[in-house]
């Protein structure tokens, strides 16, 4: 046991890494559920991405056409969710279910030939100057274009919920549904757009996972990962900015589990494995103690199914 | 532009055929899927339908498969529909599953090479425990912080797969398979096995238990209290606060008896058609068993004939991935495709459709 080896630039360095995809696919569920809608077909939506953007990279050997054709395979499959939920009025959870199964099953049809196979490589895009800070540029500014997308993206979309009319009138519908309707906004329109939206970054993330973070593809590679940008979403209480404090906390924990276990520490591998998950539930307790649904920000009308009355 | 009214009064046919033609609309875009991948859509629908059932070449093979595969679905199936049916969502049965086959496993190779007659009644009590333990963390957890029972659920199947490995290379592992992962065979110690109770029916322990659950499960929601108290707090929780029901004691009691159900079937998977602790020993039961309490309207004579259409697809697609060479992934897909129907044909059960040509129409009520 060499904990010396453990090399603190390169923890944070991967650990940015692996945050990254349960950074997007939890941005895009924050402004599902700020629309009133919950989405537990993330899981589903993120391994289509990962098996489009996988497939079509190395079809087309970009990578960048492969992350477009991620986006778009998540925000596709979200289709059927928006549908069902929207049009059909389906229960939202089993739905959700239902989305993840078929998600899951579909990438798997689809990845059949790809398992083995290695995606076109992604260069990193150093920012000038402040790459060349001593370890702090290693950090920080030597990563791929995503990384620093996504943390751009958080910025984005709390300005868009918190500044923007239109980012207003979503969280009005997400509120209080019956009102948005009668001030005369199309809820259904809106919710649907939400969805497709959150599909797509779902996507992206999945995507992130089969052509930077592992590169490869294998059967149901995204392993709960779509379930923890859930359970961020509420560990972040609904807040665009703490979503990148959940992401990178579950990231940390993932890469160090990973150290411990390369420089073999003397714990069952499956205990470290485990660690990520039960940190989740952990933080999932420690949010939820002592507070109220209403006082933590849960949007007012989440999950529930609008019924237009004519 | 079409106007929905909520119906007072659901429709029992519309509720018995709904399901029917959500499977016919999944054999239709299940066709369709299968002839892009390049197979033939009536050989293929036929192969998983008909074939398991009446073809004499895989009947004998396929038939007690059915049952082998159905009973698992339906003990969890019936756990978790009693859930759903109070809007408590257990979904980590798969997780459940897995720890009632662990802890049975541990008490029963515990007393190995002990024979008794008592050790599979205590290994399946076991069983029920283990489940119903790792079922009441989020139960607990529910109930005293009003954390999200879902997300916790579910993070602890991925928590029990983990266990499941570390069980299968360190504390269960057989001392004498020289060094592979697996515990040992539990087909061949006599007290702990649950062989086929007649020969070739694929009649084993599980598959009466499951049927005298779906027996029990009717008579409990029809007739007692609870399956009042069920309904009751699933779709007015308000009005069940006011009769005095505490929400508390319905989820612990939901997720014990989901998580028991779930244990149970483990234990019953782990002794018969599986035999042994291995790191792939669950093979997603947890989860299609969502799909065949929804297909089953969360009623327990509907779990049953869920559960066997299910299990049929099961060794239908077997059969036509032995035959046609069908992905065995393209089942899944078909399973997911039932329950997307089935959610969204659930609009005529719940709201009567009617016409209008005017959109402008002032607000009624």
């Amino acid at each position: 046991m060499d904990f010396a080896s453990i090399d603190p630039t390169t923890v944070i360095y991967n650990l940015m890494i692996a945050a990254t995809p349960i950074l997007f696919a939890a941005l895009g569920e924050l402004v599902v559920e700020k629309s009133g809608v919950l989405n537990l077909g993330v899981e589903g939506m993120m391994i289509m991405g990962a098996i489009c953007g996988f497939a079509i990279s190395v079809e087309t050997g970009s990578s960048y056409v492969g992350f477009i054709a991620a986006a778009l395979g998540g925000a596709i499959l979200s289709i059927i969710f928006a549908i069902m939920t929207q049009y059909f009025l389906a229960n939202q959870v089993a739905s959700g279910l239902a989305l993840t199964l078929f998600g899951l099953g579909l990438a798997a049809l689809l990845g059949h030939s790809y398992t083995g196979q290695v995606p076109p490589e992604v260069s990193k895009l150093s920012v000038p100057v402040l790459s060349s800070i001593p370890i702090f540029g290693k950090m920080f500014f030597n990563h791929d274009f995503f990384v620093y997308c996504s943390l751009a993206l958080v910025f984005f979309i709390w300005f868009f919920l918190a500044k923007t009319r239109l980012g207003l009138i979503v969280q009005a519908v997400g509120e209080n549904h019956d009102s948005a309707h009668a001030i005369g906004y199309n809820v259904t329109k809106i919710r649907f757009f939400s969805i497709l939206f959150g599909g797509a970054l779902a996507g992206l993330g999945g995507g992130y996972l089969s052509l930077i973070r592992v590169p490869q593809w294998t059967e149901g590679m995204t392993a709960g990962a779509g379930w923890i940008a859930l359970a961020i979403v509420v560990f972040s209480t609904w807040q665009p900015w703490r979503l990148i404090l959940g992401a990178y906390i579950f990231g940390g924990i993932t890469i160090l589990q990973l150290n411990l276990q390369a420089i073999g520490v003397n714990i069952d591998v499956a205990l470290l494995s485990m660690t990520p998950y039960v940190v989740t539930i952990v933080a999932l307790v420690l949010m939820s103690v002592n507070r109220s649904k209403k006082s933590i920000g849960a949007p007012g009308s989440l999950g529930k199914s609008f019924i237009k009355v004519l | 532009m079409i106007k929905l009214t909520p119906r007072n009064n659901q429709s029992k046919i519309l509720i018995a055929i709904t399901p029917i033609i959500a499977v016919l609309f999944t054999m239709i875009f299940g066709g369709i899927l299968f002839w892009v991948l390049g197979k033939n859509p009536f050989e293929a629908i036929k192969l998983i339908f008909w074939d398991p059932l009446m073809s004499e070449t895989f009947s004998d093979y396929a038939r007690p498969q059915i049952l082998v595969k159905a009973s698992p679905l339906i003990l969890i199936a019936l756990g978790l529909s009693v859930g759903f049916k109070a809007n408590i969502w257990n979904i980590g049965a798969e997780g459940q599953f897995i720890m009632g086959a662990l802890i049975s496993a541990g008490i029963g190779l515990a007393l190995y090479p002990m024979e008794n007659r008592l050790i599979f009644p205590l290994m399946v009590v076991c069983g029920t425990l283990g489940g119903t333990l790792w079922a009441l963390i989020p139960a607990i957890l529910k109930s005293r912080f009003n954390t999200n029972e879902i997300l916790v659920s579910l993070m602890l199947v991925y928590i029990a797969e983990q266990a499941l490995a570390s069980a299968s290379i360190g504390i269960l592992r057989n001392p004498e398979g020289s060094g592979f992962p697996g515990s040992r065979n539990l087909n061949q110690y006599p007290s702990a096995s649950n062989p086929e109770l007649i020969a070739g029916s694929g009649v084993h322990w599980g598959v009466v238990f499951s049927i005298l659950t779906v027996w029990f499960f009717h008579y409990l929601l029809k007739n007692h209290k609870f399956g009042f108290q069920i309904k009751l707090f699933g779709d007015a929780p308000r009005a069940a606060s006011f009769a005095g029901l505490k929400s508390n004691y319905i989820i612990l009691l939901c997720f014990s008896i989901s998580g028991g159900l779930a244990g149970m079937a483990g234990m019953f998977e782990l002794t018969g058609p599986a035999g042994a602790i291995t790191i792939d020993f669950n093979v997603g039961y947890g989860f299609t068993a969502i799909i065949v309490a929804f297909l089953g309207r969360l009623n327990p004579i509907g779990i049953l004939f869920a559960g066997l259409l299910m299990a049929l697809t099961y060794v239908g697609g077997e059969i036509s991935q032995f035959m046609l060479g069908i992905p065995a992934a393209a089942i899944q897909v078909f399973q997911g495709m039932l329950l997307f129907f089935l959610l969204s044909i659930d609009l005529i059960v719940k709201f009567q459709l009617s016409f209008i040509r005017n959109k402008h129409i002032s607000r009624k009520e």
